[in-house]
């Protein structure tokens, strides 16, 4: 462009505008237009920011070297493809959830206003600033910001209890992830240069000490991404906070992690090994399916909807795990595969999930319900909010033309490059995670059938209760409805042209690994998305959709042509039984109970069946995350002991304070010496 | 070959499937009967129940919404698609690469998904509970389908049907202890799918166990035929899938007319066949209870991952 490092300069302009956008929300506005307006100014950052990103995708890298920072250690900059992709994320995401948030923040009173205004946006800032950041320093202080911020907005309604405890939770992973990065930096830095990426990109270190550096970043951005076991936040949080800031949260926040796991592993400590592959599938394998099962038991919309993060986060780890199996075995082209399927995923997932929950958010604007179980028929009462939400769940399901689709099918296409690798061991065991990928798929298919089919099919299970007064009922608000109507065709985009992105991504896995896919794969043209070569794998989204289009239109016509459109209106059929409430329809809990006898050992359950006789029977069923038993339980309770015995030191007596000194002193003269 | 031919030959394909289908499932329930010592109906029976339906008035419940209406043409349509990408009589088809193996088996799960929605729409209760044990069923069924599609998609190195139908129709004569473990595996998978015993029973109807027809209870007059027709061609075209992989000798390549008529031949012959032998598994087996399905099919998914691994090992 015109101007050197255009995009670069233009990404950090964005940035600011967040931040003064966010201090503007400080004058504690009172008037709705003004609330709206923030907003708004937030999501046009949004779409500027995706624009530059683009732009940046096709160009060189631009680097900046910031004045600002602690003496001798300024802020570096670098905007890559890499970068590039995960902002244009930002940026059209956040931009959706911004729109959304007009509508949804601006009942609020002015002094939440001004707190939730201030927090989103630093919020939207920080991520960007990690993305952005070519030096640990700044990426450190960026990555603490944004879940310092994030913090804020989850504990939003710290009066309640269970918000609180949600959020010290939430806080306690990500500074233990935060520890885990921080540490992974001083490993790779290896005790000379200094902390900019191109220095610790450079640093010579052994075969132990790379593995170390790789364990350390898995974990610490695998807890603020979610995978198991450290995944345990996300039910929490996620529900705590408003639907917007879950949207951002589960969308764009869980990226950033991605990106700070393949900025680290595949482009700091380079030459990745085989092996840290099978310890990422086999982590991702695990991940995939507990979080479909358990999403499976929820019903609490915003709970079922983070552990279907969790699962999808274990999908991406799947497609990085076999990128790097494939590229440790010396396959630079399958390598490119798995990771363009990874990074693809990544972005439908923010696109499908900041959809869902954005959804939710309407439905509990609207009825002021979050369990399934109480919802019913919303299709009648919000048809608009019913229509994007079946296009979300049909994307999360996998189901073609959509989005979720294509990246799927990519990650089973790497698994199916399996035979070209030399170890007959991991060329079994890698097609066993497309198997468990598989499953994953089909029962998330069940869950949203669940979730679609309690919340908005049937009839409404529970009268308007009087409490529900201050909800209007109604359809989405305006904002609302454009801001989810914006990533329904970001899902309908991402699906129906995939070679588009492919070749976007290709740019990102040469940057990474100095190799793309193979050149079939790229002439394929806008109409097929072909991984490989034509003869192997293709598929077409857009003859998909035209044909299935055509069909279903030709067989109305032919229906109506030759036969007739008579409908006769009448009660349901309820195969002549006279009594029918709405209490007889399926609830969540009801759907996934063969899912709970199938995969029983999987859950740890207390249920509660009556006996024969009882005057006030009641059925309950109580599903627990193990983990929490065999692993946060007991460190929780050794750290309780350990600082009880710790305290044991202090004697509030300043007599025995003293002694401590007296004995400190003699020791240290006996060292001294 | 021009391209013009081949896209007429592929409408010309789906319409044949279309048409042809329920003549399949009159073919079975003849065998049955005859098996089971009934005087057989006429072939044409499932046409003649189409026709009926069609001219009835649909009732409808006045509680159900537009997905309700909509789902049995998104049914049929889905159907339709499949039938046209499928290779029945020819290979080399023009759209055929528009969706591979792993696609055809999401168009399934479309359909089984959009299915179950529209049971769970009106509200009752056994609605709810066929869309439940469906949903089971499939999501037990689909992965042992990938898996079943996945060796054949390593013994041919390609997810496209039409190459694996290429690779695999013009080698010579081999057992490939992998294919056979497949086999067995995808013919689980096409009972549970297409509803038959020992799964569902696709005769039964008002029963508790029913799965299928539980789904559908709501559905009258032109929406139910939609619905029943779609279920045929499914049938149609899993029996077509599993030709193509197991025994996919015969199959013609566009353009070669005379190719076309002996593909034509041997495509009766093995439907032939094919029904009879689901008419004597649906005589011989009994329905098993609900929760024996998850085992039958899990043992489908480790027989078809077996398959998997066998190929592994066989080929080093």
């Amino acid at each position: 462009m015109f101007v050197p490092e255009f995009t670069l300069t233009g990404s950090l302009a964005v940035v600011l505008g967040w931040l003064a956008v966010g201090l503007l929300g400080l004058l504690r506005p009172q008037s709705v237009i003004f609330k709206q307006l923030l907003f708004a100014l937030g999501a046009l950052g949004g779409f500027v920011l995706s624009f530059l990103s683009f732009l940046a995708l096709s160009g060189p890298a631009e680097s900046l070297v910031l004045p600002l920072g602690l003496p001798d250690l300024p802020f570096h900059m670098r905007l890559d493809a890499l970068s590039a992709f995960f902002l244009l994320l930002l940026g059209m995401v956040s931009a959706g959830i911004s729109i959304f948030s007009i509508s949804y923040f601006c009942g609020e009173e002015p002094r939440r206003f001004a707190f939730i205004c201030l927090h989103y946006h630093f919020f939207l800032a920080s991520m960007a600033l990690v993305l952005l950041a070519d030096d640990a320093y700044l990426f450190m202080v960026a990555w603490e910001t944004m879940a310092l911020t994030s913090y804020f907005l989850v504990t939003l309604d710290h009066k309640l209890a269970p918000i609180r405890s949600a959020g010290f939770i939430y806080l306690l992973i990500a500074h233990l992830g935060a520890i885990a990065i921080l540490l992974s930096f001083g490993v790779l830095h290896g005790g000379h240069g200094d902390y900019t990426f191109d220095a610790l990109r450079n640093a010579e270190l052994s075969a132990f000490w790379t593995t170390v550096a790789f364990l350390l970043a898995f974990f610490g951005f695998g807890a603020k991404a979610g995978m198991l076991p450290l995944h345990v936040w996300l039910p929490e949080a996620h529900p705590a906070a408003p639907s917007p800031v879950s949207a951002l949260m589960s969308g764009i926040m869980l990226k950033t992690a991605i990106y700070g796991m393949i900025r680290l592993i595949f482009d700091l400590i380079g030459d990745v090994r085989w092996e840290w592959g099978m310890v990422v599938l086999a982590i991702g394998t695990v991940t995939t399916l507990f979080g479909v099962l358990y999403a499976l038991m929820q019903h609490d919309l915003k709970r079922l909807l983070a552990y279907h993060s969790v699962e999808n986060i274990g999908i991406i780890l799947l497609g990085l795990g076999m990128s790097m199996v494939f590229l440790g075995f010396g396959y630079p082209e399958a390598g490119a595969l798995g990771l363009i399927a990874a990074l693809y995923h990544t972005l439908n997932h923010a696109v499908f999930k900041s959809l869902l929950f954005l959804g939710a958010g309407s439905i509990l604007h609207s009825t002021g319900l979050r369990n399934l179980n109480d919802m019913g028929g919303l299709i009648h009462s919000m048809p608009k909010t019913a229509f994007y939400f079946l296009i979300g769940a049909l994307a999360i399901s996998a189901l073609p033309p959509l989005n979720g689709f294509v990246s799927e099918w990519l990650t089973f296409q790497t698994a199916l490059q399996a035979p070209i690798l030399g170890n007959g061991v991991v060329r079994s065991l890698v097609p066993l995670t497309a198997a468990a990928l598989a499953l994953a798929g089909a029962l998330t298919a069940m869950c949203f059938v669940k979730v679609y089919g309690v919340a908005f099919l049937g009839q409404q299970r529970k009268p308007r209760h009087e409490s529900q007064d201050t909800f209007h009922g109604g359809d989405a608000e305006h904002y609302e409805r454009i801001g989810m109507a914006f990533l329904t065709a970001c899902c309908f985009v991402l699906g129906l042209f995939p070679s588009a992105i492919l070749l976007m991504l290709n740019r990102v896995a040469v940057l990474l690994n100095g190799a793309g896919l193979a050149p079939a794969a790229l002439k394929s043209g806008w109409l097929w998305l072909v991984p490989t070569a034509p003869a192997q794998a293709s598929y077409s989204p857009v003859i998909f959709l035209l044909v299935i289009v055509v069909v279903v239109l030709l067989t109305f016509i032919l229906v109506r042509h030759f036969y007739h459109g008579r409908v006769r209106v009448s009660h349901p059929w309820g195969c002549g039984f006279p009594e029918r409430t709405t209490r007889m329809q399926d609830t969540a809990d009801a759907f996934g109970q063969p899912i709970r006898h199938v995969f029983g050992p999987v859950y740890l359950m207390t249920r509660h069946l009556p006996v024969p006789g009882e005057p006030s029977p009641r059925y309950s069923v109580k599903i627990e995350d193990r983990h929490w038993y065999w692993l946060y339980r007991p460190i929780a309770q050794l750290t309780e002991y350990v600082s009880a015995k710790v305290g044991l030191l202090q004697q509030g007596r300043v007599s025995v304070y003293l002694l401590y000194s007296f004995v400190a002193l003699i020791a240290l003269l006996v060292f001294v010496q | 070959m021009n391209l013009l031919t081949g896209i007429a030959f592929q409408i010309l394909q789906s319409v044949f499937v279309v048409l042809i289908a329920p003549l399949l499932m009159g073919w079975v329930n003849i065998c049955r009967a005859w098996l089971q010592n009934r005087s057989a109906p006429s072939i044409l029976l499932p046409y003649y129940t189409l026709a009926k339906l069609f001219h009835k008035d649909a009732v409808i419940a006045s509680c159900a919404s537009p997905l309700f209406r909509l789902t049995p043409y998104i049914l049929f349509g889905c159907m339709w698609l499949v039938a046209g990408i499928v290779p029945v009589l020819v290979t080399g088809l023009p759209f055929a690469p528009a969706a591979d193996i792993i696609a055809l088996v999401a168009v399934f799960s479309l359909a089984r998904m959009f299915s179950a929605l529209a049971a769970l729409d009106i509200g009752t209760s056994f609605g709810g509970l066929g869309a439940r044990r469906e949903m089971l069923i499939g999501f037990l069924a689909e992965p042992a389908m990938l898996m079943t599609l996945f060796t054949a998609a390593f013994i041919s190195g390609s997810t496209s049907l039409n190459t694996i139908v290429g690779s695999l129709a013009h080698r010579t004569f081999a057992i490939y202890p992998s294919l056979l473990f497949a086999g067995v595996a995808f013919l689980m998978v096409l009972l549970a799918e297409n509803g038959r015993i020992p799964v569902d029973n696709p005769a039964t109807h008002l029963e508790l166990t029913m799965i299928h027809e539980a789904m559908i209870l709501e559905y009258s007059a032109r929406h139910l035929a939609l619905i029943e027709w779609a279920q045929a061609i499914k049938l149609f075209v899993y029996m077509i899938i599993g030709f193509a992989m197991f025994v996919p000798w015969g199959i013609s390549e566009v353009g070669d007319w005379a190719g076309l008529l002996f593909a034509f031949a041997t495509l009766v012959i093995k439907l032939s066949i094919a029904g009879i032998v689901l008419a004597l598994i649906e005589t011989f087996f009994a329905k098993f209870r609900l929760f024996i399905a998850p085992e039958f099919l899990s043992t489908a998914f480790l027989l078809a991952v077996l398959g998997m691994l066998t190929h592994f090992l066989t080929q080093t």
